[in-house]
């Protein structure tokens, strides 16, 4: 829902915001050009000393005027013509033209009505509107992705795009709402909607009748110092029945022009102050130094538009339409879909088209539209969930928990919950769960129980819909390609082969960096940006699933690298393996955003056996700024598979990596990860009390294995991996 | 630019002295070339004693900046009653405002003072711009404002 209110709006108001943004910015300039250029007047210096400088070089002065930059105008009559100049306050004397600036006048109105009036004024005001509901909606994005408000700061992942849009949104979100709101406030004003009208003092029925009482003599302008003066204006030359006016910051009154007693005084009103508040933190006019930040922060604004249009477009491209979906009230089958990013809305698509073709009558909807009375001719509803952040509902979920809380009763067809995530986060398919939980409370009657699809796995999708096929008494297979990958061709620069001695053939292949495109390099896609640990999808011949592979360099090391070993009757890696330099292959790059060492300079704890070490690697080759990292490694035979054991001297001596320790499990005494670990207990116990990260890769048996050894190493200290793992500092990638 | 035809017996008094006897005036202001936004007027007329009379136009929709417009916001104290129904848009540099009323016949010869105070965004305050006789024979005769008008005429 939110995610509604920031993406039309923005669409919608994005030419205006645009040019509401680079003509505020451009106009930011000004008031500091026009305090550095304004001569300034010095402490101490009265209106009274002014004014008389001023009259005793422009006899015929009429108005004296001081901007809240500090610069002083002055408006006379020279023998019948007009004159206008800047004044030197030191002196009284012109020093610059006063007329005004043209450019400063073309960017106004194009800043405040696009040179069309009053209607040009309401929509620059309805842009201004916009700005502030895209301030709080993506503040509220921001906050929501990060965990809450407290971690506003908090490290971005994922592509360019997204991370620019973000980065510049937190800084520059201030200047917008504070700039969007003060410009509500002064249209208001404009349109006479707020009672913030001058209060202009009575004029006096009774003057002294005198003239030419000096100027530098009366009272009331010895009393005020120019840093006050709005406004001096001087009474008709001959009529004695005239008066002077002056405003200043306090207010306004009138002065004799026969004795220099003031008349009759008003003071500014509040709604008055508070108006010439606020237009001071729009204009920058007195606030010289907030207005180019302000102006450097609305700066942000056509950029977030050009990486809000390239977020949606990538949006838009992932969630494919659904053909031939039939109406709620028709359906035999309910399928709701919770989906933040729209990978879901893909399984939903192909489970649609499959069960279709299978004969059902399928209707897809969002799980927020979730209306059981409607459901009229259903006998089973299907559910599938993704997971935001910790464990949240996912945007086409929201409130989906709420209305089945309040419902009466639940549906009496049975239900089947399918959770999509990545078991590298420890609130795996969090939000699946809590609603399979909340209808087993219901006492909602189950088709199937739980199941979770691991980071868009074709597989496991394919493994569920066989169980839901033979509950539905329907053959059901289901070949999903999640968000339509592009792929690209890798050619392969180098290999090395290593354990054949033990049984294990393994490969650690190098492909050349392909070129990216521009395109590709502003949003980040496919290779032209990504991390050790990220993944390469390879999608064999003859197969629609592709088979991911965990990369062992970034982009900075110039080539893509992976460990392969060859699997029996593994289509994918079979291939791989058998590919020679200059031999290519085509793939794609799936983004692993949760399974980064993280920018900070705690220690790391890389633990991995066999092709694990992929990652582990990589971010070891990474470490130039060589943060502290202990890797533990677990092989069959040095002799035969110690991947990387070429370079890991090296990477030593230049202080990559601190300390290894290898497990060797093939010989007299096997010896695996988790005792590697835990003869160094002591030591890894030690460094995660000192906050370090720990990253485990591999075997899906391993990893239980480590997590187990990890449980008991950290009994003593209160911590549990599963702790850990709510904070952030330990992480998976299985396989 | 602006041709209007008001009738000002409902909205001020100006007319009242001789409802029935009254003429088709027009007002013709061209202002010059001052290169600034577009400029605010307030056309009025005071009695022979000098006092404020009634309003006839006000160029400029924004009753905040009337101030601006200081001998006739001295005299009405910026009362907007006073140009209701008489208010038009503001005149832009090198523009000319022409508005035609039928105005009674005792406003002329007889001491009354037509008067223009005009004011423009960051520019001078120009009060009392013009100041012109409402006599029959001074009728057709333009005559030049002290800084934004180049010329103004009343026809009969």
């Amino acid at each position: 829902m939110i995610r509604a209110f920031h993406r039309w709006p923005g669409l919608l108001a994005l030419a205006l915001v645009t040019v509401l943004s680079l003509s505020g910015a451009a106009l930011s300039v000004f008031p500091a050009a026009e305090r550095l250029a304004a001569p300034q007047a010095g402490a101490g210096l009265t209106v009274a000393t002014l004014a008389d400088r001023i009259q005793a070089v422009y006899p015929g002065v009429e108005q004296i005027r001081r901007a809240p930059s500090g610069r002083i105008t002055a408006y006379w009559f020279d023998q019948g013509a007009p004159g206008a100049a800047v004044i030197d306050p030191a002196t009284g004397q012109g020093v610059a033209s006063a007329d005004p600036n043209q450019t400063l006048r073309w960017l106004t109105n194009l800043h405040r009505s696009l040179f069309l009036g009053d209607g040009g004024r309401i929509a620059m005001a309805a842009g201004a509107a916009a700005m502030l509901v895209l301030s709080f909606s993506g503040g509220a994005l921001v906050a929501r992705r990060a965990g809450g408000w407290r971690h506003w700061f908090a490290p971005l992942r994922g592509p360019l795009a997204g991370r620019l849009h973000v980065e510049i949104a937190r800084i520059a979100v201030i200047g917008l709402v504070l700039s969007s709101t003060t410009a509500l406030w002064m249209t208001a004003s404009t349109f006479d909607l707020l009672p913030d009208g001058g209060a202009t003092p009575i004029m006096p029925t009774e003057v002294s009748g005198e003239t030419g009482f000096a100027l530098d003599q009366m009272v009331p302008l010895r009393q005020t110092p120019v840093a006050g003066l709005r406004e001096l204006s001087f009474p008709y030359p001959g009529d004695a029945t005239d008066v002077f006016t002056l405003k200043t910051d306090r207010g306004a009154g009138y002065l004799d022009q026969g004795t220099g007693a003031l008349l009759a005084w008003a003071d500014l009103t509040g709604w008055e102050r508070v108006s010439e508040t606020i237009y001071m933190l729009h204009t920058g006019q007195g606030a010289a130094t907030l207005g180019l930040v302000l102006g450097i922060m609305a700066l942000g604004v056509p950029a977030m538009g050009a990486t809000g249009v390239l977020i949606w477009l990538a949006g838009r491209r992932g969630r494919p339409r659904i053909r031939g979906n039939r109406p709620a009230g028709h359906a035999g089958t309910i399928l709701l879909v919770g989906s933040e990013g729209g990978s879901t809305w893909g399984f939903a698509a192909t489970l649609h088209a499959a069960l279709t073709e299978a004969g059902q009558s399928v209707h897809v909807g969002p799980m927020s539209g979730f209306a059981p009375e409607r459901y009229a001719r259903a006998g089973r509803i299907i559910l599938l969930a993704a997971t935001y952040g910790d464990g949240d509902a996912p945007a086409s979920a929201k409130g989906f928990l709420d209305r089945l809380d309040a419902a009466d009763c639940v549906p009496d067809v049975p239900m089947a919950v399918l959770g999509f995530g990545d078991r590298s986060f420890p609130a795996y398919c969090g939000f699946a769960r809590a609603v399979s939980e909340a209808a087993e409370a219901k006492g909602w009657p189950e088709l199937l129980p739980l199941d979770t699809v691991d980071r868009q796995s074709p597989q496991d999708f394919a493994r569920w819909g066989r169980a839901l096929g033979e509950a539905l008494g329907i053959p059901l297979e289901l070949s999903h390609q999640p968000v339509l990958p592009k792929t690209e061709t890798l050619t392969l620069v180098s290999r090395r082969d290593y354990g054949a001695e033990v049984q294990a053939p393994t490969a650690i292949l190098r492909f050349a960096l392909p070129r990216a495109t521009l395109w590709q390099r502003l949003v980040g896609a496919g290779f032209a940006r990504f991390e050790a640990g990220d993944l390469i999808g390879i999608l064999p011949e003859g197969s629609a699933l592709p088979r991911l592979y965990s990369l062992a360099s970034g982009r900075r090391d110039g080539f893509i690298e992976i460990v392969v070993r060859k699997h029996n009757g593994g289509l994918a890696s079979t291939r791989l393996t058998a590919l020679e330099p200059g031999d290519t292959v085509t793939a794609f790059l799936r983004r692993n955003p949760g399974f980064r060492p993280g920018r900070g300079r705690a220690p790391l704890i890389l633990i991995g056996a066999g092709t694990g070490i992929g990652p582990l690697a990589g971010f070891v080759r990474g470490n130039g700024r060589h943060r502290p990292i202990h890797l533990f490694f677990g092989m069959r035979d040095p002799d035969s598979d110690f991947f990387y054991g070429e370079e890991i001297p090296g990477w030593q001596a230049e202080g990559r990596l601190t300390h290894l320790v290898t497990a060797v499990s093939r010989g007299a005494r096997p010896h695996y990860v988790q005792d590697a670990l835990r003869g160094d207990a002591a030591q890894v116990a030690r460094l995660i009390r000192e906050g370090a990260r720990v990253m485990v890769c591999g075997g899906r048996e391993m990893a239980a294995g480590v997590a187990e050894t990890l449980a008991e190493i950290l009994a003593p200290t209160g911590l549990t991996p599963a702790v850990l793992k709510a904070e952030g500092r330990y992480v998976e990638d299985v396989y | 630019m602006k041709s209007l035809l008001a009738t000002l017996a409902l909205t001020t008094a100006l007319t009242l002295p001789g409802l029935a006897m009254a003429r088709s005036v027009t007002l013709t202001t061209t202002l010059n070339n001052y290169g600034g936004d577009g400029a605010y007027l307030a056309l009025y007329v005071t009695d022979p004693s000098g006092a404020y009379a009634g309003s006839l136009w006000m160029a400029g929709g924004k009753s905040k900046y009337y101030e601006h417009l200081s001998d006739w916001y001295r005299a009405t104290g910026g009362d907007t009653a006073q140009v209701n129904g008489i208010t038009g848009a503001s005149v832009g540099a090198g523009r000319t405002l022409e508005v035609t009323f039928d105005l009674a016949d005792a406003l002329f010869d007889a001491g009354y003072t037509l008067h223009i105070d005009a004011a423009v965004e960051d520019m001078r305050d120009s009060p009392n711009e013009v100041a012109v006789p409402l006599t029959t024979t001074g009728a057709g005769t333009p005559v030049q404002g002290r800084r934004y008008i180049a010329s103004f005429a009343y026809d009969m």
